[in-house]
């Protein structure tokens, strides 16, 4: 009985450092953009459409972040999403089991390749390849980082998918089976709108994952805050721009060094309300097979 | 009457298991027959030969013949898709897709390539008036068949497998999940349908094998041990294993 209640003990301790920890980094995200609004205006924040704090003529809008952000995630879902939800479709529906077992693992490692090493791979191997075929291409661009950054959360969309189809029940399959549906049919008349719940939870994990990569962009997207949906020339995401004023001599309390503050908030809030559409979809299809 | 399906010396294996010890036998068209026998006996196995449902199992083997209208199933050339698009299959377990009850009946006619509206909406009430069910949903063919009692959702399944107009239907253990009232529906249907139909029923329930059927074939361990028409089965079966079974002394 006493043992219980130790490691009931410890166990609500950890669940409490992790709220607090939670709570923490908020705490500081947000007082730190508070004090950073005080001095720059929301309006000028989401308006302006320069985003240059480090400069002598400083503009504070964030919209060119938010773009380079949203230019590499598209590209990198664009990349991962048919190839990640092929994949899933194969190893549920028509993989033998064996073959299965070992590519499921085995594309994971994808996952599992530190950031920086795609990074370099976008920047001295993809670049240059595409540069051969496409002209005025700039050594930094947001294609190759969203290429490769697309490469990296494959697994994200495949073994989750691959998770969701595996959990339809198989008496479905053989319903439709039975009805002398084909494989193809069978996949994507039965098991994907099935499955579709769990689907679109590994996507939303797959554009998290990709907003928040922070590794490849900035080695291989470029520096530069630059509003654009062109990806041939050099951007800067969101997190990048926090890369390179964490590493760089800014003082701190300054407005300048707040700045990683506000663009900060402004991730969390993409992450957010992401991670609150998984959550949501998450409940309504378990009580879906309920 | 002819002889729709027929076994010829079959043999099946689950890896080093024998399930199914030679079997041969003839089914009459238009005609249903009742598959019993205790538990594991091979059944569920037996039927699903007609509609190669056991293909799907790695460890499955088979050997011998099964025919339908006189042709050979397990051949190479034989369109898998296809032979089942002729036999309908009603499963223990109701497993309608999650999907609106219009869209489970009118799966199979879609996949047969039917687009018509107004064909479809006619073969969907048809199949779900045959099942009974039609008087129940008609009002709310657009509500998830997974909203439905587990009763309903048999007939739907039911109504999933006839609204392709297959020659043979083969019903694994279809009452077991209903209630008496729907299993009377149920029954009364597969009545019904023998008029059109070829049927094989799996069943544990002795009282619905001789009040439905035509044919009885009692399965034990893998072996056929008797198969005959139902009322000699039932009151004067050849074998004393099967008087032993259907009187309930084992099972
Ligand atoms: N997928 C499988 N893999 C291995 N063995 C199997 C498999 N399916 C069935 N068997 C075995 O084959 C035998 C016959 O099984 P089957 O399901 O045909 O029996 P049944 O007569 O339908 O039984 P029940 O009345 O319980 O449904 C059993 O001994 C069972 O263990
Ligand atoms: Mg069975």
């Amino acid at each position: 009985m006493k043992k219980e209640k130790i490691i009931e003990g410890l166990l609500k301790f950890s669940a409490l450092v992790t709220i607090l920890t939670t709570v923490g980094i908020l705490y500081v995200l947000l007082s730190e953009s508070i004090s950073f609004f005080s001095e720059v205006s929301i309006w000028e924040f989401i308006t302006d459409k320069e985003w240059t704090p480090l400069f002598v003529n400083k503009h504070f809008g964030i919209m060119p972040l938010v773009m380079g952000t949203l230019l590499t995630t598209f590209i990198a879902v664009a990349v991962a999403l048919p190839i990640g939800i092929t994949i899933a479709i194969y190893l549920s529906e028509f993989a033998p089991k064996r073959f299965k077992k070992i590519v499921k693992p085995l594309l994971e490692i994808l996952a599992a390749v530190p950031t920086v090493v795609y990074g370099f791979f976008a920047l001295m191997v993809v670049t240059p390849f595409l540069q051969s075929f496409i002209p005025g291409m700039s050594g930094f661009n947001s294609l190759s980082a969203g290429i490769v950054m697309g490469i990296m959360i494959i697994p994200y969309v495949s073994s989750l998918s691959e998770d969701a189809l595996s959990a339809v029940p198989k008496s479905l399959r053989n319903a439709s089976y039975g009805m002398g549906a084909t494989r193809l049919q069978t996949a994507f008349k039965v098991m994907v709108p099935a499955a579709s719940s769990g689907i679109i939870v590994s996507v939303i994990l797959a554009f998290s994952r990709a907003i928040g990569e922070t590794m490849i962009v900035a080695i291989a997207a470029g520096q530069q805050p630059r509003l654009t949906i062109n990806p041939l020339v050099p951007v800067e995401t969101i997190t990048a721009y926090i890369v390179q004023v964490s590493l760089g001599d800014v003082a701190h309390g300054t407005l300048e060094y707040k700045t990683i503050f506000a663009a900060g908030i402004t991730l969390f809030i993409f992450t957010f309300i992401l991670n609150n559409i998984s959550f949501y979809i998450r409940k309504k299809f378990k009580e879906q097979y309920d | 009457m002819e002889n729709k399906l027929e076994a010829k010396n079959v043999n099946v294996f689950y890896g080093e298991f024998q399930a199914l010890n030679n079997i041969n036998m003839k089914f009459k068209e238009n005609a249903v027959t009742a598959l019993i026998g205790p538990s594991g006996c091979g059944k569920s196995t037996f039927l699903r030969l007609f509609n190669r449902m056991n293909d799907y199992v790695d460890s499955f083997r088979m050997e011998g013949e099964i025919l339908v209208d006189g042709n050979g199933i397990y051949t190479k050339d034989v369109l898998v898709d296809e032979l089942r698009k002729g036999i309908g299959m009603v499963f223990q377990k109701p497993n309608p897709f999650p999907k609106s009850i219009f869209e489970n009946v009118a799966y199979g006619l879609k996949i047969q390539g039917i687009k018509n509206k107004a064909v479809l909406k006619n073969k969907v009430r048809k199949a779900l008036q045959q099942a009974a069910l039609w008087d129940e949903v008609k009002n709310d063919l657009d509500k998830s068949a997974l909203e439905l009692s587990g009763g309903q959702q048999q007939r739907v399944c039911i109504a999933r497998a006839l609204a392709v107009e297959p020659s043979i239907i083969l019903m694994d253990e279809p009452t077991s999940a209903l209630d008496p009232i729907a299993t009377a529906k149920v029954e009364e249907l597969i009545h019904e349908l023998k008029k059109d139909y070829t049927i094989i029923i799996v069943t544990h329930n002795m009282q619905q094998a001789s009040r439905i059927s035509d044919y009885t074939a009692f399965f034990y361990m893998g072996d056929l041990i008797e198969h005959n028409k139902t009322d000699i089965i039932f009151t004067n079966p050849e074998h004393e294993r099967t008087q032993n079974y259907i009187t309930g002394r084992f099972g």
